[in-house]
């Protein structure tokens, strides 16, 4: 049993899609999400164990050994990756059922969660895998469900923001192809640990160059990063709130995952870094990203957008950490991750909520709501609070990391950018705040009553980003060990 | 090997490129959907060309043939093939309840709806 955890955890969600389709009825669907999101959550919590001491799983699908057959392999890069994933959507199979049931008639309730499961295994595929083929099979079964998830949303607007999505999300995934069919001509292998030894003895090969390029702008188009982010911001605000939830919390960071594998396992970070100026452009797009995404994020009318907007900005710092290709770069880049997950999980919850007890969540219509559900805005300005960067948040440990880390590398510039984007979000979470508690609320306004389940969840999550900003001995275990084994070197 | 000894890479690039462009510049959803078929196909194409053999046959083996072709790419695309089916459906299911939703097609008048929207949106708050 124990043997199998690393294919368990991809297959039981996967084969929970149809069952899903087959149990209609809302409430037995959401069970079946809810088991296969706990039963995912469960192996990788067990996975996480292993790898934290320095062991590094191989799987092979089947009984067919590599290079022939398909392996997975968890080490200590793809194992938090797992977690935070499964962690994420566990928490999502809690809010989901209620949030769900206000937003979709009951008849289709039942597919939303066969493509929350699709969804989910996808994504934990993408992460698993230890072959380049099948992180392209995996993205697509996550895509394809995504695309699905937002057209759900309660708007007609969901369904063109789905199409946008689903055209600019085509084009990524199949740049992936292009990068990776390019990589297989040259070696002739698709197996991960394979084609990193073979790109290691190739030297200079111009096909290399092509792939490397190929790959790094189809995943930053997943990943949101900021020239290629036209489909994200109505992606992210125009779903169904739990679909937000998830999407903001593991979607980018998988692409950004899959980015770091293949430049850093696959192509290796030194010739990667070498035959393109990869440092120079991923710190100079950071940076732009940071603080456009920051300033789009303080010109939103909606709160839902304001979040979206917000991701764009720190998926900028996520790049800047991964473009300085150093252990206390990545290391950071990693935090980032976890840690906004969290964040951007808590926040979107919350807006949910806001969405669930007002139909609607633009900031006019907040106005004053400070007063009407003091929890839900504390808990708002709590994870707020982490997306600044204040000191005792989650966002301040990942942000001081990153800057460690550009002062180590001597990037002042960047610094400045990560200091000028910091302000902006107190500018754009300002707001929030201002609104929600400064103003007069709108007369006759009495919120719907809110489920407790989802109150509950996001204030999981809201916690969690105070605990892991005092606390941080997890996520920093978990984001060395990461960089160490993306880097090659001994955890 | 000539430039035209490549002929496949080129009709790859080509029609990598008019998909491409399609997608871009037109603002028919059936159409963009048209291009990013397009471009999907001219990968599929680079892959069968990956795995072609100067005088290979189909990859059956049997006592007449000594060289066959690559089949492991061909299998690959095969996956590739029905994701690019399943997306090209979904696309055109979007593109029905878009239809549905905004009575257009296009992707300009569609948008232009929108923002009538949300103007009324405005005036009525």
């Amino acid at each position: 049993m124990i043997v199998h955890l690393p294919v368990l955890q991809v297959v039981l969600p996967l084969l929970c899609a149809p069952l899903c389709v087959l149990f209609r009825t809302p409430r037995v669907a959401a069970l079946i999400y809810f088991i296969a999101a706990a039963s995912a959550f469960a192996c990788a919590v067990g996975l996480n164990i292993q790898t934290l001491d320095g062991i590094v799983l191989h799987y092979q699908l089947g009984g067919w050994s590599p290079p022939a057959g398909i392996e997975y392999v968890i080490d200590g890069a793809n194992a938090p990756l797992l977690l935070l994933v499964s962690l994420i959507a566990l928490l999502v199979s809690v809010y989901a059922p209620r949030s769900i049931a206000s937003e979709l008639e009951p008849a289709r309730v039942g597919l939303f969660f066969a493509c929350m499961c699709l969804c989910l295994a996808g994504l934990l595929g993408i992460a698993a895998t230890g072959d380049a083929f099948n992180v392209f099979v995996f993205l697509e079964i996550s895509s394809l469900a995504s695309y699905a998830l937002i057209a759900l949303g309660a708007r007609r607007r969901a369904l063109l923001a789905a199409f946008q999505y689903l055209v600019l999300g085509t084009i990524g995934g199949t740049f992936l192809l292009i990068g990776i069919g390019l990589v297989y001509a040259i070696t002739g292998t698709l197996n991960m640990a394979d084609l990193a030894q073979r790109v290691s003895e190739l030297g200079e090969n111009r096909a290399l160059i092509g792939a490397i390029a190929f790959v790094t702008i189809g995943m930053a188009i997943k990943a949101a990063v900021f020239p290629l982010h036209a489909w994200q911001p109505g992606a992210y605000s125009e779903s169904p709130s739990a679909v937000g939830v998830f999407l903001s919390a593991t979607g980018s960071k998988i692409a950004l995952y899959t980015l770091c594998r293949f430049l850093f396992t696959i192509f290796g970070a030194s010739v990667a870094f070498q035959v393109l100026p990869l440092t120079q452009i991923g710190l100079l797009v950071g940076c732009v990203g940071m603080i456009a995404g920051s300033l789009m994020a303080c010109l939103q009318t909606d709160f839902k957008r304001v979040l979206a907007w917000s991701s764009i900005g720190q998926v900028g710092y996520i790049v800047a950490g991964i473009s300085l290709a150093t252990s206390e770069g990545l290391t950071a880049a990693y935090l980032h991750i976890l840690n906004h997950a969290l964040i951007k999980a808590a926040l979107f919850a919350a807006a949910g909520v806001v969405m669930l007890r007002l139909g609607g969540t633009d900031l006019q219509s907040i106005a004053g709501l400070g007063r009407l559900m003091p929890w839900t805005f504390a808990m708002i300005v709590v994870a707020g609070l982490g997306l600044i960067g204040v000191p005792l948040s989650a966002g301040f440990v990942s942000k001081w990391a990153l800057a460690t880390a550009l002062i180590d590398s001597g990037q002042w510039l960047v610094l400045a950018a990560v200091l000028f984007s910091s302000l902006l979000a107190l500018v754009y979470v300002g707001r929030i705040v201002e609104a929600a508690w400064f103003r007069e609320p709108q007369a006759g306004r009495t919120p719907a009553a809110v489920p407790r389940a989802m109150t509950a969840v996001t204030a999981l999550l809201a916690i969690s980003t105070i605990y892991f900003g005092i606390d941080t001995r997890l996520p920093l275990a978990l984001a060395q060990t990461a960089s160490a084994a993306l880097l090659g070197a001994a955890p | 090997m000539s430039l035209a000894g490549h002929y496949n890479f080129w009709i790859v690039i080509v029609l990598m490129m008019i998909g491409l462009y399609t997608v871009i510049s037109h603002g028919n959803f059936i159409k963009k959907l048209i291009g990013l078929n397009l471009f999907q196909v001219s990968v599929f194409m680079l892959y069968i060309s990956l795995g072609a053999v100067v005088g290979g046959t189909a990859p059956i083996i049997d006592d007449r043939f000594e060289l066959y072709s690559h089949p492991l790419p061909h299998v690959l695309i095969l996956t590739a093939i029905v994701v690019g089916v399943a997306t090209t459906a979904l696309g055109l299911a979007l593109a029905v309840r878009i239809h549905e939703a905004y009575g257009t097609l296009e992707e300009t008048e569609a948008l232009q709806r929108e923002r009538e929207d949300i103007r009324e949106d405005i005036k009525a708050a």
